[in-house]
């Protein structure tokens, strides 16, 4: 196999939750040595798990459904925090090591394991950096060729500097969750996404690899400051310009979208299968009129334009939902694309596993995971014509690389590994008291 | 000072959104980005709304003014035989192509990856696409809504009894654009190593099927324990209190409380009396009815009587993960951004002086920086043919011709 493009790039990440882990996996996707450094004496709530130590009568409990955040089975009886599916989805491709930075002897190993590093992320708020004293001035004495780039949620300056926020908190700020919601409904009723954590986790991603290709050509390193939230902003950029431009405060459309009409999400026979339709042309209409057998109400002077439709949608969409509710949510995606409009169902996890496309362009890849067994999990965000490339590694456990990283890299004699073990540096578990 | 990217040069071949998003980042990082528009009409962006003033004019697109700073803009009839003659002189040159077209079309112009690896050995070309450029959806069409239907996590967007939703405006295509900007730089390495050229299939539904708001870990969740996502019901699956979306005195803000953060919350509320209800600060208590009873006597009081402001100030201070619910005018508006120099006045000269967004991230050594506003359409044609060798007589024959 042809040599990732990646490669002979170490990234020392300490990343937590999902926006830096998912920077990072995009460059160990693409060959970089991620080396994940966490600690068995702390527990960051989400990143692993819930809780250090979950308690398997909840975890059990049929009534709730898993989501995002659940145990592989179910079972916890093991060393929950590497069957934790919302650490899962990231940590394929990575290395892992621990190590307690609240011990002088932790931030001395962690100084040698940057000192022969290329990159470090962090993403806490900036105190935590701060007190661990593991700042930009201080780690460029040890490695001046380091990249270092600080995701916080605002940044490392302004009045809101030290303020603790997830992507859901910083899409508050931002305006994403106001522009979002049900259009007949407070804001109460707006469900979580978490489009910040994808938007600052690509973001982090160029902007690793921009200052590496400048170090490249220059030989100089670099810190990134990245608040989250500015990374996710330009994502809103025509509702941001229309105050800037125009004083005017937009407003949720839903599924809507100006100059277009139908453009809705319609239900369909199967509970919870939906049916999603775009229609901007007059052409597009007349297809979606063929694929519904030219029905009368169509005809109608009130539709006969793009503009009377777009006025006429309530009414435009009750029509449309009456067609859809006799098809299949994948029957009317060929349906309709084969008249030229655009549509497509909306995916769940059983679809998308059998979803025809994805499978003839292979996206999807089976992995064995030493505690988990072996899954089929979503693969690689795009194809590059002359890097074959697939996932390598599984998602890695806590502590997985331990021997690796202290005894090959850091150059740790066997006795000083146990002692380090004995002092809460390396080891494979949580520790009992840890919650 | 010098920019990250100021000796690439790449030829932009987009429009619309995700493309010209991809090309603005790296534009915006110091690339020179030569945007290449059709002779008539340009961009479809350009007609796009929102427009100063309502006044729908080309240049006044506050879409398109966003998304095309840093780049310079030619126009070019790549459908006519003197056009494509002309688009091989300017790719010879450039590192870097981005297009997205519909798959199809760059072979269909005589345009293939393989063609102008031909003429540029070590050429980067970067194609986005809403399915890709093979398999059975490959020419399907697309629009926001239904990339995120599809790719996305859609399906459990929403409440449970309604209709599932989208994400506001275009953010779906401003994360493709993202994606391709790092897919981009990673084939710009692979260049580098291998000493050849290489071509970029970015698929907006892929790229939405492996991304980290849900999708994958709900792929996963699947995978494990044979459950499918859903939109929340409150009363199915309490989340803890306090958690969500709340309406206090001026507005709504929203927090992350539950078990675990029950002593910040505590402090937040300045009721240390309350630390070690066993209703309150444990999995088990908060999961009954009674308790989220006893809580919301406290809280509603407590929320009704603060602004966003005082809550926020109150549980950032405690350490909550908590924020209030803006409008983009608070955002325009909000202090820290301004503090941080996040906004950037942008003089154009048919627009005018205008507020942008500015930096994604901030790096010490090569700073974001927009070179210039976004092109009026075919502004640069006479900087950049002259680069070629090409005469004013020829551009005005070009001109006549329709060409560019």
């Amino acid at each position: 196999m042809a040599k990732l493009p990646l490669e002979g790039i170490r990234v020392v990440d300490i990343t937590v939750i999902y926006a830096g882990p998912f920077a990072t996996m995009n460059l160990a996707d693409w060959g970089a040595e991620v080396i994940r450094v966490e600690s068995i004496k702390h527990f960051q709530v989400l990143t692993r798990g819930g809780t250090a130590h979950p308690n398997q009568a909840i975890v059990s409990d049929p009534i709730r459904t898993g989501g995002i955040a659940t145990y592989c089975g179910r079972d916890v009886s093991f060393r929950p925090w590497n069957r934790w599916t919302l650490f899962n989805a990231h940590a394929r491709n990575k290395l892992g090591c621990t190590m307690d930075l609240t011990q002088p002897k932790g931030i001395e190993m962690f100084k040698k394991l940057i000192s022969i590093s290329d990159v470090f992320l962090e993403s806490n708020a900036p105190h935590v950096k701060e007190n661990l004293g593991l700042t930009y001035d201080v780690l460029k004495e040890i490695n001046p060729k380091l990249i270092m780039l600080s995701m916080p949620g605002f940044g490392g300056t302004g009045p809101y500097k030290y303020y603790r926020a997830l992507g859901v908190h910083q899409e508050g700020f931002i305006g994403h969750t106001a522009l979002r919601g049900y259009p007949d409904s407070d804001p109460s009723t707006t469900s979580t996404v978490y489009h910040a954590d994808e938007a600052a986790g690509a973001t982090a991603a160029l902007a690793v690899l921009m200052a590496l290709y400048y170090r490249n050509r220059t030989g100089k390193g670099q810190h990134i400051d990245m608040a989250q939230a500015e990374a996710t902003m330009p994502h809103l950029g025509e509702a941001i310009m229309d105050y800037t431009m125009n004083n005017r405060v937009q407003e949720s459309m839903a599924n809507r979208m100006p100059g277009a009409a139908p453009c809705g999400c319609y239900r369909c026979p199967r509970e919870d299968r939906w049916v999603n339709i775009t229609v901007t042309t007059d052409e597009e209409w007349q297809g979606l009129c063929r694929a519904m057998g030219d029905p009368e109400w169509a005809r109608d002077e009130k539709f006969a334009s793009r503009l009377s439709r777009e006025n006429n949608q309530d009414e435009l969409d009750r029509h449309i939902e009456e067609w859809t509710m006799k098809h299949n949510h994948y029957d009317l995606m060929y349906l309709l694309q084969n008249e030229g409009v655009p549509a497509g169902p909306i995916i769940f996890e059983d679809d998308a596993y059998t979803d025809p496309h994805l499978k003839e362009r292979g996206f999807f890849q089976e992995l064995t995971h030493e505690e988990c067994g072996t899954h089929i999990y979503p693969g690689l965000s795009f194809k590059i014509s002359r890097v074959p490339n697939s996932i390598r590694r599984p998602p890695v456990r806590l502590g997985e690389h331990n021997e690796y990283v202290y005894k090959e890299l850091l150059g740790v004699s066997d006795e000083e590994y146990r002692q380090l073990e004995e002092e809460g540096h390396i080891g494979m578990d949580f520790l009992p008291e840890v919650r | 000072m010098e920019q990250a990217l100021s000796d690439i040069k790449v030829l932009d071949l987009t429009h619309y959104i995700a493309g010209p998003y991809c090309t603005k980042l790296l534009a915006d990082y110091g690339a020179d980005v030569i945007k290449v528009e059709k002779p008539d009409g340009g961009d479809p962006a350009r007609k796009m709304g929102p427009f100063l003033g309502d006044d729908p004019h080309p240049d006044k697109s506050g879409l398109f003014l966003h998304l095309n700073t840093s780049k310079r803009g030619i126009t070019l009839n790549l459908k006519s035989q003197d056009g494509q003659e002309i688009f091989r002189w300017l790719v010879k040159d450039v590192d870097i192509l981005v297009e997205n077209f519909s798959p199809g079309v760059m072979p269909s112009l005589g345009m293939a990856f393989e063609e102008l690896e031909k003429i540029n050995p070590k050429l980067v070309m970067t194609s986005i696409s809403n399915f890709g450029q093979t398999g059975p959806y490959r020419d399907f069409k697309a629009s926001e809504l239904i990339m995120y239907g599809m790719g996305g996590a859609m399906n459990e967007t929403g409440m449970f009894d309604r209709y599932p939703l989208k994400k506001a405006g275009n953010v779906i295509q401003y994360q493709v654009g993202t994606m391709s900007a790092v897919a981009t730089m990673v084939a710009l390495f692979a260049s580098e190593v291998q000493g050849v050229g290489q071509h970029i299939d970015m698929s907006m539904f892929e790229s939405q099927m492996g991304t980290i708001d849900r999708r994958m870990s709900q792929l996963i969740t699947y995978q494990y324990n044979n459950e499918t996502s859903y939109r929340p019901d409150p009363e199915l699956d309490p989340p803890g209190f306090p958690y969500g979306i709340y309406a206090c005195k001026d507005g709504f803000f929203q927090l992350t409380g539950g078990f675990v953060f029950w002593d910040r919350i505590c402090q937040m509320m300045d009721r240390p009396d309350l630390l070690d209800d066993l209703g309150f600060c444990t999995q088990e208590g908060q999961r009954e009815p009674e308790n989220l009873e006893r809580f919301s006597v406290i809280w509603y009081p407590w929320i009704s009587e603060r602004t966003k402001l005082e809550i926020i100030t109150a549980g950032q201070a405690a350490g909550v993960l908590c924020g209030p619910i803006n409008t983009p005018g608070d955002l325009v508006n909000d202090p820290h951004w301004k503090a941080r120099g996040f906004w950037e006045e942008i003089e154009h000269p048919v627009a005018g002086k205008l507020t942008y967004p500015g930096a994604p991230f901030k790096m010490d050594e090569t700073p974001w920086r927009v070179s210039r506003p976004a092109p009026r359409l075919g502004e640069h044609n006479a900087e950049v043919y002259g680069e070629l060798g090409y005469s004013e007589e020829d551009l005005t024959r070009l001109k006549e011709q329709g060409v560019i």
